[in-house]
């Protein structure tokens, strides 16, 4: 009986490898297609699509929260940010003055360098790592009584992060409106002369 | 966009469950997958969308430029200021224990106001730039 179920979840577990496998694939292919197109307007599109199958693949690793972010952030409104900049420019990307030799380069060894570093982690969902030590027990031990425990380490344990990272988003929206308002300001000044 | 009738229709229909689900996200990240950061995107999401059916607009008087410049900064305020309540209440900056008798309910406390925080800042910032962006193209 127990053999059986052992099985079961052995076969659901290889569904979900296969499914995520495919997909990353699909995200493999866009890339690739992303490299090739010029027409703006398709590259935009495509990265959205990508930003969709990473949602996805999200979705099959059990991480629904990073998955909705994705969705939302990455597919949705800076695809709509992307398209409005477009509005604004030329919708063919230039042809590079040189070969690309030199980023072709940095970006293979870096790569080669991450696949190299990947080979020494530990196995996927393996019980003995060391980020399931550490401080994990105490995290779980949830003298906050939330049953997300996320929200706790996000909200309670590493309430300071989350207050700079708060920051932080509100320094980018400061940011871009010091930047494209005295534009705007500039422009009328201009206008009134 | 504003004459696509499919485009009006589905708009219509999704809308207020694309804010539901934002709400949702937000108060029920104590339990299930989400919290304020999500919930603040999906919210600014929803009223992207309508801004793209309905005109820039009509989402400004909806979501008036003086409102989402006011989140913008009022979550990142509302946050630090849990941790200043702490330290009046004779805790560390941040330490949620102290804001109730009940230091559990302290933690779902903390925890609730800073997750308001966060939301209302991360969709007043999604707000506040697609709308700088969108009206650029406008002005010029």
């Amino acid at each position: 009986m127990q053999a059986q179920a052992g099985a079961g979840r052995r076969g659901r577990d290889d569904i979900e490898a296969l499914i995520i496998d495919i997909l990353l694939v699909l995200m493999a292919f866009t890339v690739l297609i992303l490299v090739r197109i010029r027409h703006l307007f398709t590259v935009v599109v495509l990265s959205g699509i990508y930003s969709f199958l990473m949602a996805t693949v999200l979705v099959a690793l059990d991480a629904v929260d990073v998955a909705m972010t994705e969705a939302a952030v990455g597919a949705g409104v800076s695809t709509v940010l992307l398209l409005g900049a477009l509005h604004l420019c030329k919708s063919e990307e230039a042809r590079p003055a040189h070969k690309p030799w030199i980023p072709l380069a940095v970006s293979v060894s870096t790569a080669a360098l991450l696949i190299y570093g990947a080979m020494g982690l530990p196995d996927f969902a393996d019980p003995d790592a060391p980020i399931h030590h550490h401080v994990v027990p105490r995290y779980m031990q949830n003298e906050t009584d939330v049953p997300n425990v996320v929200t706790a380490v996000l909200a309670s344990f590493r309430g300071y992060d989350t207050l700079g990272e708060t920051t932080v988003v509100f320094t980018a929206g400061a940011g871009v409106i010091a930047l494209l308002r005295r534009r705007r300001k500039a422009v009328e000044k201009a206008d009134g002369k | 966009m504003k004459h696509d009738l499919v485009l009006r229709v589905i708009g219509k229909l999704l809308i207020p469950y694309i804010l539901l689900f934002a709400l949702y996200v937000q108060f029920h990240g104590d339990f299930g997958p989400g919290g304020g950061f999500q919930a603040g995107v999906i919210f600014a999401a929803g009223i992207v969308f309508y801004a793209l059916i309905f005109g820039l607009e009509n989402a400004r008087q909806v979501m008036p430029d003086r409102l989402v410049e006011t989140m913008l900064s009022s979550g990142v305020l509302i946050y630090a200021g849990v941790g200043l309540a702490g330290l009046f209440l004779g805790g560390n900056y941040l330490d949620y224990f102290v804001l109730d008798p009940n230091p559990v309910h302290g933690q779902h406390r903390g925890i609730f106001w800073v997750e308001a925080g966060v939301a209302i800042t991360v969709c007043g910032v999604m707000l506040k730039i697609f709308y700088m962006f969108a009206s650029r193209g406008r002005s010029e």
